[in-house]
């Protein structure tokens, strides 16, 4: 945690506590549905929000932290308001995802699993996303788009859709 | 309104054909995740509101339904007119008002939004003429397409909760272990274990409570069968689950499913939420005096899970590393305790067996794979999406009658399948019989059904280099060889790419190979290592070229060839220059057109678009 968190978004104080109502007391077990929930209802997993869902379920903090950062699902930092996934699924790779990925990554310098400063765009690749024959597929805030051409990404991303 | 008995459940499934068979007709509009993102939905709801313009509700008595995959992707959105079976593809809102007036109203088929088939180079106007669909054997996949996924009753009216009824009734909870040992159904996740083995073994345990789980973390890459059937047919996956619940003697159960699969957490969680309102789930199932009930457990995003102690551990809560598995989870499971794992395609297959019997099952297929296998048809083939076919099917048949070929007729490649653990097969076995041995002994392997075809733009080396890169982000770490064997792989596979290779690269690949093989703890390191050796098995030649002469010859390692447009085949259309999205083709109207390579990326737009074949890959 010696990397400094330049990004922060500003969190409702009674839709969190709502959230961690739900989970029962000292139930170790229902961590991970808590995770995911944290991060749907806040779009990444604040260090503060884990430390109060610890002290109500019972978690270590460590066992929190490490089940945090070894699923993919979950993001220790905010995301942007549009997250760009790029599946990288071996269909969609070898119709050229990659080439995609470096658009945008070009365009937005950014690196995958990278956000903006201005907290705009996240970008991210995916491995499969199963809809392997529309390859290559981009999803847009979970909008799938399919067969996206070299040269076409970037401005659908930009024109905002 | 809950189900008591046997004959309830009879008497509804009769009643809801009656009503079926009131309408006239009933078009069915795909909603699986390809047609979705195309705007099927869209589609749908505009059907809907011409139907009630026009009233054509009451007159025809006809119904939108929206169903799951109809494994036809590529063509999607897709809407099936029944019972006469027309099919459309491709269609947009636009479309909508001739399908109403002229297809509903005037009994005219619409030319445009027919199917042509690419072999026969004629439209083909019903389902059942495809030859994508008419070559295919539907078992797991039997429903999907034609019921509505968030109706219970459809899957009722189309035989389903049968098997259990019988199961329940007419049969111990031994003969239904019987059955299934006797259909000869081995894992369809990948494994290959005899399923009815796994079973007795389970059952045979002395420990209690046991646990029925469903494996729906379906990570391999180009594989999406499992993903259509939760999202199509969700309650044959809960009713092969009840089933084998009561085989086993098992009261709870939860299914795995993978943190991508929105749609299917949904219609899943529909479907229990369903099962349960009408007693095929809690307790006292069909009046019969059994109880068991499912949860879903959402994945976290972590490849690693779909292994089967690593799967568990993640349903308890905890990070999900594997175990060695001296001790199996047959035994020692979910929370230690004896649990049988099959994953979605196996529990689809369940019932089915046992309403139609063992033998009928074990007729199809070869003698050690019976039945029938979902395969994601996908990659650089001209008909991509899914395939049901008997075991034993040669992969050209699949490929190429089912398929239709390579795209623009190109030559193929090889055909990788299996997923990350599995291989690469080259052109000269295209001959072979799909089952689980037979591709396993020429070091590829069955996987969990992704069937990715490779033309010849796609290069061999980066193929492996993807997955190792695939697999070193999803090792979870825990042991040596996995975690730092596969990175220097991968390393070393990078590196060959980029025009670093060296001589002897290919012989420490095979020597690091052998021992991330030999001692790693679970399969996902075991079998890390097979996208590389099957491509050094078939593909020697380009490692060699990239090693030695620093050229990529199909034109994919972006530091290792240039593109240059031929000057005997460009006829200056132009249309490279379009695709550029880098403006480095310059060329006058019907002139030669030229390559800038200093401003070149690379990407391949221009070749894609070529028609003549003109742009060509040179050192």
């Amino acid at each position: 945690m010696s990397k400094t968190k330049v990004l922060e978004r500003k969190l409702d104080e009674k839709k969190i506590t709502a959230l961690l109502e739900k989970f029962p007391e000292n139930d170790p077990r229902c961590l991970i549905h808590a995770l995911q929930d944290i991060q749907a209802v806040c779009g990444y997993i604040p260090c503060e929000v884990v430390m109060r869902l610890c002290d109500r379920i019972g978690v270590p903090l460590s066992k929190a932290f490490s089940t945090a950062t070894f699923y993919k699902a979950f993001s220790l930092d905010p995301k942007g308001d549009l997250i760009i996934r790029v599946c990288t699924g071996t269909a969609c790779h070898i119709r050229g995802a990659q080439t995609l990925v470096d658009e945008v990554s070009g365009s937005l310098s950014i690196k995958p699993g990278g956000t903006t400063k201005d907290l705009k765009f996240t970008l991210e690749t995916v491995n499969c996303v199963g809809a392997c024959a529309m390859a290559p597929v981009v999803s847009l805030n979970g909008k799938y788009h399919g067969n996206v051409q070299p040269g076409t990404l970037v401005d659908k991303i930009k024109g905002g859709k | 309104m809950r189900i008591e008995s046997v004959k309830s459940l009879k008497s509804l499934a009769d009643k809801v054909r009656r009503e079926q068979k009131k309408r006239s007709t009933e078009i069915l509009v795909c909603a699986g995740t390809g047609c979705l993102a195309n705007g099927a939905l869209e589609v749908a709801e505009s059907l809907e509101r011409s139907i009630k313009k026009r009233k054509l509700d009451a007159k025809l008595k006809l119904g939108v339904k929206r169903t799951g995959c109809h494994g036809f992707c590529e063509k999607g959105p897709l809407v099936v007119i029944q019972p006469s079976g027309i099919f459309y593809k491709s269609v947009r809102t636009r479309d909508v008002k001739d399908i109403v007036e002229k297809t509903l109203v005037g009994g005219e088929i619409i030319k445009r939004l027919l199917y042509r088939d690419p072999l026969a180079k004629k439209k083909v106007e019903t389902y059942q003429e495809i030859p994508f669909y008419s070559r295919q054997h539907r078992i797991a996949l039997r429903n999907i397409g034609k019921i509505d996924p968030a109706a219970i009753e459809d899957y009722i009216s189309q035989g389903g909760y049968r098997g259990l009824a019988k199961a329940l009734t007419e049969m111990e909870p031994d003969e239904v272990v019987d059955a299934v040992d006797r259909s000869g159904l081995r894992g369809r996740g990948g494994g290959g274990f005899p399923t009815g083995r796994k079973w007795r073994t389970c059952r045979d345990a002395a420990d209690e409570p046991r646990y029925v789980l469903c494996n729906a973390d379906e990570g391999d890459p180009g594989a999406f069968m499992d993903r259509s059937i939760c999202e199509g047919d969700p309650h044959a996956v809960i009713e092969g689950m009840v089933i084998g619940a009561y085989a086993i003697g098992a009261t709870s159960g939860f299914i795995y499913v993978r943190e991508e699969y929105p749609l299917a957490v949904v219609n899943l969680a529909r479907a229990i939420t369903d099962a349960r309102e009408r007693g095929f789930l809690g307790e006292n199932i069909l009046g019969s005096g059994f109880s068991y009930d499912v949860e879903i457990a959402r994945g976290g995003g972590a490849f690693v899970c779909g292994e089967s102690s690593a799967l568990m551990k993640s349903v308890a809560g905890e990070v999900g590393e594997p175990r060695a598995k001296y001790v199996h989870s047959v035994i020692k499971g979910l929370y230690d305790k004896p649990t049988v794992l099959n994953n979605v395609e196996t529990w689809a297959n369940v019932p089915w067996i046992v309403t139609e019997g063992a033998e009928a099952f074990s007729a199809l297929g070869t003698k050690k794979s019976t039945g029938t296998k979902a395969f994601s048809l996908v990659g650089k083939v001209k008909n991509t999406g899914l395939v049901e076919v008997p075991m034993g099917i040669t992969l050209r048949e699949i490929i190429y009658d089912i398929g239709g070929g390579i795209i623009g007729d190109r030559p193929f490649k090889g055909v990788q399948t299996g997923g990350p653990s599995g291989g690469c097969l080259p052109e000269h076995e295209l001959d072979l019989a799909v089952d689980f041995d037979t591709l396993t002994s020429k070091g590829s392997m069955m996987g969990s059904g992704g069937m990715i075809v490779m033309d010849d733009q796609t290069c061999m080396v980066d193929v492996a280099r993807y997955f190792l890169k695939f697999l070193v982000d999803e090792s979870c770490g825990k042991c040596v060889p996995c975690r730092e064997g596969v990175n220097q792989l991968w390393l070393m596979l990078e590196d060959i790419c980029a025009g670093k290779g060296r001589k002897g690269d290919i012989e420490k690949i095979e020597a690091l190979s052998d021992t991330i093989v030999a001692a790693s703890l679970c399969a996902l390191g075991k079998s890390a290592p097979n996208p590389v050796l099957s491509t050094l098995r078939y593909f020697r030649d380009e490692y060699e070229s990239h090693i030695k002469k620093k050229h990529c010859p199909a034109g994919i390692c972006k530091d290792l060839f240039k593109f240059k447009i031929s000057k005997e085949k460009c006829t200056g259309c132009e249309a490279c220059a379009k695709a550029c999205p880098v403006d480095c083709i310059t060329g006058e109207k019907k002139k030669l057109h030229k390559i800038e390579n200093k401003k070149c990326t690379r990407c391949g737009a221009c070749r894609n678009v070529c028609h003549f074949d003109a742009v060509e890959v040179v050192r």
